[in-house]
Parts: C-alpha cells; sequence; structure tokens
C-alpha cells in the first residue's frame, strides 16, 4: 500500500491518513504552524480566516467525544462550515454504502472529509475513490492509525522536552489493538527519539513488534528506568473477555501507574495519556491529576494540531497539478 | 541612495506630529513580522513606549491562503496587552498593494476593539491595490516594474533596492 496518495506532486500534504511514508521535515513543519495556532488562544475572537467558505464533513462511524469535539472546534476556529455526523455503521455491504454516503455527500460541494471508522483502512479508501478536490483527514481507522492523535502527542512532549533526539519514551498498555500507539512508535522514530520501548503483557503485543523500531519489556518496574515522557494506553475492557488477561484488579496491579511505579522514571518524567482513562485499571487518580500529568494539556494541543494538518491539507487544493 | 537613519528620524518626526494630531495617549505599539518589527523596535526605543512592543504575524490572515497555502515559518502573533480601547501605533517597512495592513487590521480587531490605530511606514511605494494609506512615512517612492525594496536585519538594520531580473 503507497501511501504517497497522502502528498500532491510538490510533496504538500493532500490527505493525512497515516504517519507512515511522512519525513521529519513535514512532520516538524505541522508541529511549527500547530505552535502559532496555540498562540491564537490569547484572541478575543479565536477565529482565523484561512478556511473561510470551505465546508469540511466530520464522519464518525464510531464513537468519540474528545477527536470529534476538537476537529469541530478546530474547523470552527479556521472559519470554515463544519458538520458533524454520527454514523451507525450497517452490517451488510459497508463498502458500498460508505461510498454512497460519500457520493451523496460530495454533491452537496464538501471540501474536506474528517473520517473515523472501525475498520483499517477506511479513510485511505475514501480518499482514493473520492473527488481529486477533496482533502481526507484520518481520525482514528480500526487497528490501524490515529496520526493526528500521535501528532498532538509529539507537539505536547516538544512543548515539555523540546528535543527528542535525547529522549527515551515508554508506551505501556495494550499494544496490540491500539491504532494511536502504531501512529506514536512511527512519529517517534520519524522525530528521532533516542529511544522507544513498549511495555506490555505478551498477550498484548503484536507478534514481531520490535520490527516497528521499539525495545521491548514487561516488567513495569525496570522498564521505567531513564524514561523521560510515559504514555499510558486504555486498556479496552472487551480485551478482558476475549481472555487476554487474568481480571482489571491484576492488570493494574502489574501495569498500572502509581506514584510508587512513576519514582522509577526520570524525576522530570511527564505522563500522558489519549483518553478516556480508566482510572485504577492503568493509570492511579493520584498520577492522572499528578503534578507530572499533561493529559489535559494534551486535549488542548489537539484543537491547535487539527487547524495545522486541516490548513495545510487544504492549500492549493483549487490547482489542478 | 537609501539612508536608514535619515528614513527613521523622517518616521520619527512624522509620529510624534501625528501623535499630537490625533490625540494619542500611552499609546501601544505593534509591529508587523519579519521587517515592521525591526523598524518598530527602533521606534519603540526612540518614542519611549512604556508598554512591550507588540508582535503581528499576519500569516493566517493573509488574502492569498488559497493560492500559496500556510507560511511554513510562521511565528506566534504576541499582543503582550489588552489592546481594548487603547491607542495603537502600527509599524510597518513597507507599504506596497495595502494587503498586509489590511490583514494586519483584521487581526488586530480579532484581539479586541483598539480606540484608534495610527499607521507608520518607513516607505510608501506606489502599486497600492486596496483604499488604505499611511498615517506617517519616511519616504515615498516610484519604482520600475521589477524593483523592491528589502529590509535586513535587525542589527545592522539597513535598506537595499533591489532590481529583479526579469525572468517569467
Amino acid at each position: 500500500m503507497t501511501e504517497n496518495i497522502q502528498l500532491n506532486s510538490k510533496g504538500k500534504l493532500k490527505h493525512f491518513l497515516s504517519i507512515e511514508g511522512l519525513n521529519k521535515t513535514l512532520l516538524t513543519e505541522i508541529l511549527d504552524i500547530a505552535e502559532s495556532f496555540i498562540g491564537m488562544n490569547d484572541q478575543q475572537i479565536k477565529k482565523v480566516p484561512l478556511l473561510r467558505g470551505k465546508t469540511i464533513v466530520n464522519l464518525f462511524f464510531e464513537n468519540s467525544t474528545r477527536t470529534r469535539t476538537t476537529f469541530e472546534l478546530a474547523a470552527k476556529r479556521l472559519s470554515a462550515d463544519v458538520l458533524s455526523m454520527s454514523i451507525a455503521t450497517s452490517s451488510t455491504s459497508k463498502g458500498e454504502s460508505l461510498l454512497d454516503t460519500i457520493r451523496n455527500l460530495e454533491a452537496m460541494f464538501v471540501d474536506m472529509f474528517v473520517v473515523r471508522h472501525g475498520i483499517s483502512g477506511a479513510a485511505h479508501f475514501i480518499a482514493q475513490h473520492t473527488s481529486p478536490h477533496i482533502s481526507v483527514i484520518n481520525a482514528g481507522d480500526g487497528q490501524h492509525a490515529h496520526p493526528t492523535q500521535a501528532m498532538l502527542d509529539m507537539f505536547t512532549i516538544r512543548q515539555f522536552k523540546q528535543d527528542f533526539s535525547n529522549l527515551r519514551v515508554a508506551i505501556i498498555g495494550d499494544i496490540l489493538h491500539s491504532r494511536v500507539a502504531r501512529s506514536q512508535i512511527q512519529a517517534l522514530n520519524i522525530l528521532g527519539a533516542a529511544e522507544v520501548r513498549v511495555l506490555a503483557p505478551k498477550t498484548l503485543l503484536p507478534s514481531h513488534v520490535e520490527s516497528l523500531g521499539v525495545n521491548v519489556s514487561h516488567d513495569l518496574t525496570s522498564g521505567l528506568k531513564d524514561i523521560d515522557v510515559i504514555i499510558m494506553l486504555r486498556l479496552q475492557k472487551e480485551r478482558m473477555t476475549s481472555a487476554l488477561l487474568p481480571s482489571e484488579s491484576e492488570y493494574f496491579k502489574c501495569f498500572g501507574l502509581t506514584e510508587a511505579k512513576l519514582k522509577i522514571a526520570k524525576p522530570d518524567a511527564i505522563v500522558m495519556h489519549p483518553g478516556p482513562i480508566n482510572r485504577g485499571v492503568e493509570i492511579d487518580s493520584k498520577v492522572a491529576d499528578g503534578p507530572q500529568s499533561v493529559i489535559l494539556k494534551q486535549v488542548s494541543n489537539g484543537i491547535a494540531i487539527r487547524m495545522a494538518i486541516m490548513a495545510m491539507a487544504m492549500q492549493k487544493q483549487g490547482v489542478i497539478e | 541612495m537609501l539612508d536608514i537613519n535619515d528614513l527613521l528620524n523622517k518616521l520619527e518626526a512624522e509620529l510624534k506630529r501625528v501623535i499630537v494630531e490625533r490625540g494619542l495617549v500611552d499609546p501601544l505599539m505593534i509591529g508587523v513580522r519579519t521587517g515592521g518589527v525591526w523598524v518598530a523596535e527602533q521606534l519603540h526605543q526612540r518614542l519611549g513606549i512604556k508598554d512591550e512592543l507588540g508582535l503581528l504575524d499576519i500569516s493566517f490572515y493573509r488574502d492569498d491562503f488559497s493560492q500559496i497555502g500556510v507560511n511554513p515559518n510562521v511565528k506566534p502573533s504576541h499582543l503582550p496587552q489588552d489592546i481594548k480601547g487603547r491607542d495603537i501605533i502600527l509599524i510597518d517597512d513597507v507599504f506596497y498593494t495595502g494587503r498586509t495592513i489590511r490583514a494586519a487590521l483584521n487581526e488586530i480587531f480579532d484581539y479586541g476593539r483598539p480606540n484608534q490605530v495610527v499607521l507608520a511606514v518607513l516607505i510608501e511605494r506606489d502599486g497600492k491595490q486596496i483604499p488604505l494609506c499611511p498615517d506617517c512615512v519616511g519616504t515615498r517612492m516610484s519604482l520600475n516594474a521589477g524593483q523592491r525594496i528589502k529590509l535586513t536585519g535587525p542589527s545592522p538594520l539597513s535598506i537595499h533596492l533591489q532590481t529583479l531580473d526579469a525572468v517569467a
């Protein structure tokens, strides 16, 4: 699968579907532009006219609060007209009905789709089949990618740690089912983090996980040593029923982040979580609400990063190349 | 040919006159990135403006986004004071088409409603495209097609007249 569909003939962002296939320069440009959008928070009128007259449709085939809301706010702050649709997936002929939905919306002169879908590759599929002037942003597809979440995490890391080259980052939890983790690992490696370490029970790691460019540990105590950034992942409750784990309390005992375990990492380590958090399952409330937690900062940064990505993907759209 | 100090002296004198004429009280100064900020730094000092200099990056307010896209070198705007009800001196290096100033005014008004805005530029050149004009200028000049004014800085601050090769 080629990811070049994401770039136009001049190497500029056209669709944002996956971190894979993007280079360090482009990722850094996204972070830099987002930085300037943060400055907008001082404005009485928090709006810039960049996407005036453009129409953006949020197509959410899966539930989401944070992602959908921040995409919606980001679009509004860019002065676009935005429509958010929550669509329950029908069990039959998904491909066909998906394209029909797209065709109908296209007929309403839409300029961009922001897509969340339970099936991996859905956003890519839409990007391939939509009219050439339309941009597609992936807001999470199956277990494949959640690239805007990864970029807002990179932005938050840079805010607190500046340079990636000295950083040791631990990603803890359900790596196997996490589209967020996959995108984060790619972004951290492209931006040149010194080490990406995944900490998880064997049942929650993909096979050959090392090939993603990570070190692996199954022990939180030793695995947190020298870590600058801790990224916790949500433990999806349905994993319990599929017998991947003995029990929630057992998981918390081994892989839950407590104040005591946090002390093993570097004293200035930051704690991140893409949300929603399960208090007492993967993270202790004292850590989630503690001084090293930057979880709410991540949410605020989500608006700026999504503004940057949407603005970049919409540039030069009218030009035939 | 263009002496930066002569232009700054002239602009300073013009500004002092307009400050009295327009009755500016405790004005706030804002420079437009990048050249405008360099000029503003000089005038901010010369006029003894009390409040910290405001920095405006108009990249997100440009009217040519659909042609040229987002400027990857955009920097955050920084207006340290509440501008609501304040008298503002807006500074840029060159006034040409007027589009930059339109964008700057739009951005300023998104921060709050100032009492009044005075526009001061080092050079006003011909080529205006919208009905705006500066209140104070260091000098006015007409340029030939293919000529442009380039400010380099911040220290030393200097100004050059460049002739671009007429390549299509």
